[in-house]
């Protein structure tokens, strides 16, 4: 065999370069009778329920490919004003779809509220603090991880502590108590989780839809008394207005909001709103 | 930064008669590779001079969380590196002066959290000193909590800068002649009298540097102290918590206590610098 020489090396990174570069056109561009691909940018909260959806969408549509995207809603909304191919925007706050839609990106009949999401209280599944109630989380003590301030599930638990406070039954004392019983303030909840299933922290504020199944039997998990809430966190989902697409994209959000999608995303912890008529 | 050096050294090096041309090829090339690299670390230190407000700066430095994260880093820090000397340097001096079973071992295991990430270490402390920790379950019985509190962040600056402080201790003693040693025990001297009257002085200067990397490194220590302390601010949130957790906010506020951690590095840089160059 021939020793390989430079200048062969660079002609055979050239061709796999060169090569990369076909397929990765090929990929995107659809010939007539190809399946159309959906490029679906979601939220990162829902990567396991519209994982699970999109499989079961393909299946029901063999001409439809469904690409996920998943990211934080801001990241996916910068994505989009600076041109990145999405079909679908599906975010996790009212705030980027509203932006989008006031800027003309998206198809504006489209968009709708399609899921809920709702915080919880949680604890390890062993209840160190033999926590039973909101009340207790004000006892001496009691180690409490919580969010940021800046995060959104740090906000909502601030803004029920706050609600709590309002309500004499309560009073400020107990935001207080609550408060000094904090021992970590996270800044995703992603690392909340690892300190209650250790049994590092006897209670936490979660979304519902955070705690995913690997982890339900190792959590206890508490309901907060409605009259606490000001605002359930919604989710909307929307076509955009550059899609090349919007049957199929329509299609698939019919998909989400008909009861095979409703299945999934309840059984990820989400509650689904239903389509107005 | 002094090119003569580079001259000196071709010109002896080679004697072929044309080493003129490779010279000044080879100064431009040091030249050029110097300034692109000097470059490329200060544009991002300068950068971050230059995105903040002078008015930003001193008002987010009235803000309570740079505040509480500014005095808990200098106490926790200043704490861990007092821990790490009085440990240190008995442990330093044995392993300079004698040879004993094991000392590879005992050495090996010094360094160790140089070349550890401080994720390794953060968890292997919650492992150790967690609530139902191989440690922790034991202390939990006597009411001894450690994860999560202000000893956390200290345990883990501990851990994570000691090394730096026990090397350059070892390297001091190491160099200190030991005539000194023996003529001052040959006189009478006990060992704490050659120990503290003798070798340590000697040695003073590496002590002092050692013990000032010790704090740099204790002061910038993120990965362990997020994992095992927690971040709360005022009990243990730091300053790079802190500015990992502005960061999502109150950008400003991260910004400045960049800044003051820079210009603290810096100075702790060059205080070692003149510190080593003198001679005690």
């Amino acid at each position: 065999m021939k020793r390989s020489t430079p200048a062969t090396l660079v002609a055979v990174s050239l061709l796999i370069i060169a090569g990369l570069l076909v397929a990765g056109c090929t990929d995107t561009q659809e010939t007539p009778g190809d399946a159309v691909t959906l490029n679906v940018f979601t939220a990162a909260s829902l990567t396991g329920a519209f994982t699970d959806i999109g499989k079961a969408f393909e299946a029901e549509n063999e001409n439809i490919k469904v690409v996920f995207v998943f990211s934080g809603s801001q990241d996916l909304r910068t994505q989009i004003e600076h041109g990145a191919d999405a079909d679908i925007f599906v975010s996790a706050n009212m705030k980027h779809m509203n932006t989008l839609k006031d800027s003309g990106f998206m198809v504006d009949d489209t968009v709708a509220q399609f899921v809920e999401n709702c915080l919880i209280m949680v604890t390890p599944a062993d209840n160190p603090a033999g926590i039973e109630g909101l009340a207790d989380l004000a006892e001496p003590g009691v180690k409490l991880v919580i969010g940021t301030k800046d995060v959104p599930f740090g906000d909502y638990t601030r803004q029920l502590l706050d609600n709590m406070a309002a309500d004499p039954e309560y009073g400020e004392e107990y935001r207080d108590a609550v408060m000094a019983n904090v021992i970590s303030e996270e800044t995703a909840v992603t690392s909340v989780m690892p300190k209650l299933t250790l049994g590092e922290a006897d209670a936490s504020f979660v979304y519902k839809s955070d705690i995913s199944k690997d982890d339900r039997d190792k959590l206890k998990r508490f309901e907060i008394p409605s009259k606490y809430i000001t605002e359930n966190p919604i989710y909307p989902i929307g076509v955009l207005a550059e899609s090349t697409h919007k049957a199929e994209a329509e299609s698939f959000i019919a998909f989400v909001r008909g009861p095979a999608g409703s299945d999934i995303l309840t059984d990820y912890g989400f509650d689904p709103i239903p389509v107005e008529n | 930064m002094d090119l003569t050096q580079f001259r000196l050294k071709t010109e002896t090096d080679r004697h072929n008669g044309r080493p003129r041309v490779g010279r000044v090829i080879f100064t431009l090339l040091v030249a050029v590779l110097l300034s692109l690299f000097l470059l490329f670390v200060t544009i991002p230190v300068a950068s971050l001079f230059l995105r903040i407000a002078p008015e930003a700066f001193i008002r987010s430095l009235t803000e309570p969380v740079v505040l509480d994260a500014l005095s808990l880093s200098l106490v926790t820090a200043t704490i861990s590196t007092v821990i790490v000397v009085i440990f240190g340097t008995p442990l330093a001096l044995a392993n300079a002066r004698y040879d004993y079973p094991g000392r590879d071992i005992v050495d090996t295991l010094t360094d160790l959290p140089i070349v550890l990430p401080p994720a390794v270490a953060g968890i292997a402390l919650l492992m150790a000193f967690g609530r139902r920790g191989v440690v922790g379950q034991y202390l939990d019985l006597f009411g001894i909590h450690i994860a999560f509190t202000t000893v956390a962040v200290i345990l883990a600056q501990v851990f994570v800068a000691s090394p730096f402080y026990i090397r350059q201790a070892k390297a001091s003693f190491e160099a200190v002649d030991r005539l000194y040693e023996d003529a001052a025990r040959t006189l009478g001297a006990s060992p704490w009298t050659v120990a503290f009257r003798v070798t340590i002085p000697l040695a003073w200067g590496g002590l002092i540097s050692g013990a000032i990397l010790s704090f740099a490194r204790a002061l910038g220590e993120f990965g362990a102290t997020i994992m095992f302390a927690g971040n709360l601010q005022g009990r243990t949130q730091t300053m790079p918590l802190a500015i990992y957790t502005t960061m999502q906010g109150d950008l400003d506020a991260a910004i400045s206590l960049a800044i003051i951690l820079v210009v603290i590095s810096f100075a702790v840089i060059a205080t070692v610098k003149v510190v080593t160059r003198r001679k005690f």
